[in-house]
């Protein structure tokens, strides 16, 4: 066997359901592949750990050419949820997991999970803003002493 | 093709070490086919997962993910990571001597 990928450390940095996901299904896919995980949730990456938030994540449907969607069309009220209803629904058919589900699996799996200190500043949160797997609120610093040794990815 | 040897008997075996022919696996082979994944000793909750696999493959035709395993096992996402620290889907199909499960969840 050639060359193998021992630690990943992936940056949430998107609010969206599109955004959210691929880094998902990366930390998951990670860690079943047993390559050690971590995860760290910046600007409205945040969103995907927030309590009261990360059950209403949203496909975006302005400014999303893959949609093909119109986007004065994409701008109609209620038009965000009705697609993301349709998307939950094509990937519920695959077992994809919800949002939530899918960041306490990971959890589960072992991986680390951190927020972005600066991020979590500027929207004043706490960590009681976030779901309890969230083992830490820290710099970019930190981020990168856990990162070391391993593929940093952004997402 | 690449074969191995486990409990005295040669078997095929792809270059990850996956059985080519889960036929040709016996549960004698597992003990040994867990120490080389780093398992020193099987418990019976490995053997409910190592069992649950085999199942699985030889009615669906592909072992099962971690997700399927987290909900249909009996044995939690968080506990297959204790049992299996390696990957509990990909170790535990080595083990049970059935191809490497496919799928991204």
């Amino acid at each position: 066997m050639g060359e193998t990928i021992e630690k990943v450390s992936i940056i949430m940095s998107k609010g969206s359901l599109e955004g959210i996901y691929p880094g998902l299904i990366m930390a998951n896919g990670a860690r079943a592949e047993g390559i050690e995980a971590n995860l760290f949730f910046t600007f409205f990456g945040l969103d995907a750990i927030h309590k009261k938030r990360h059950e209403h994540i949203k496909v975006a449907t302005v400014g999303n050419p893959g949609l093909h969607v119109a986007t004065w069309l994409g701008g109609f009220p209620g038009m965000s949820s009705v697609m993301t209803h349709y998307m939950e629904h094509q990937m519920e058919a695959l077992d994809i997991p919800s949002i939530p589900e899918f960041v306490e699996m990971i959890a589960d799996t072992g991986a680390g999970m951190y927020a972005c200190k600066l991020s979590v500043d500027m929207f004043k949160l706490t960590k009681d803003d976030f779901i309890d797997q969230v083992e830490d609120i820290i710099t970019v610093g930190e981020f990168y002493e856990k990162a070391a040794g391993g593929e940093i990815i952004f997402t | 093709m690449p074969t191995k040897t486990v409990a005295g008997t040669t078997v095929d075996v792809n270059e990850e070490g996956f059985f080519e022919n889960p036929d040709q696996w016996t549960e004698d082979m597992a003990p040994e086919l867990a120490r080389d994944d780093g398992i020193d000793a099987l418990t019976d909750r490995h053997w409910e997962v190592i069992n649950f696999m085999r199942k699985e493959y030889f009615e669906k035709g592909t072992g099962p993910t971690v997700r399927v395993l987290g909900k249909a096992s009996g044995v939690s996402v968080k506990e297959l990571y204790e049992l299996f620290p390696k990957g509990p889907a990909k170790t535990a199909a080595r083990i049970a001597g059935i191809p490497k499960p496919h799928g991204c969840i």
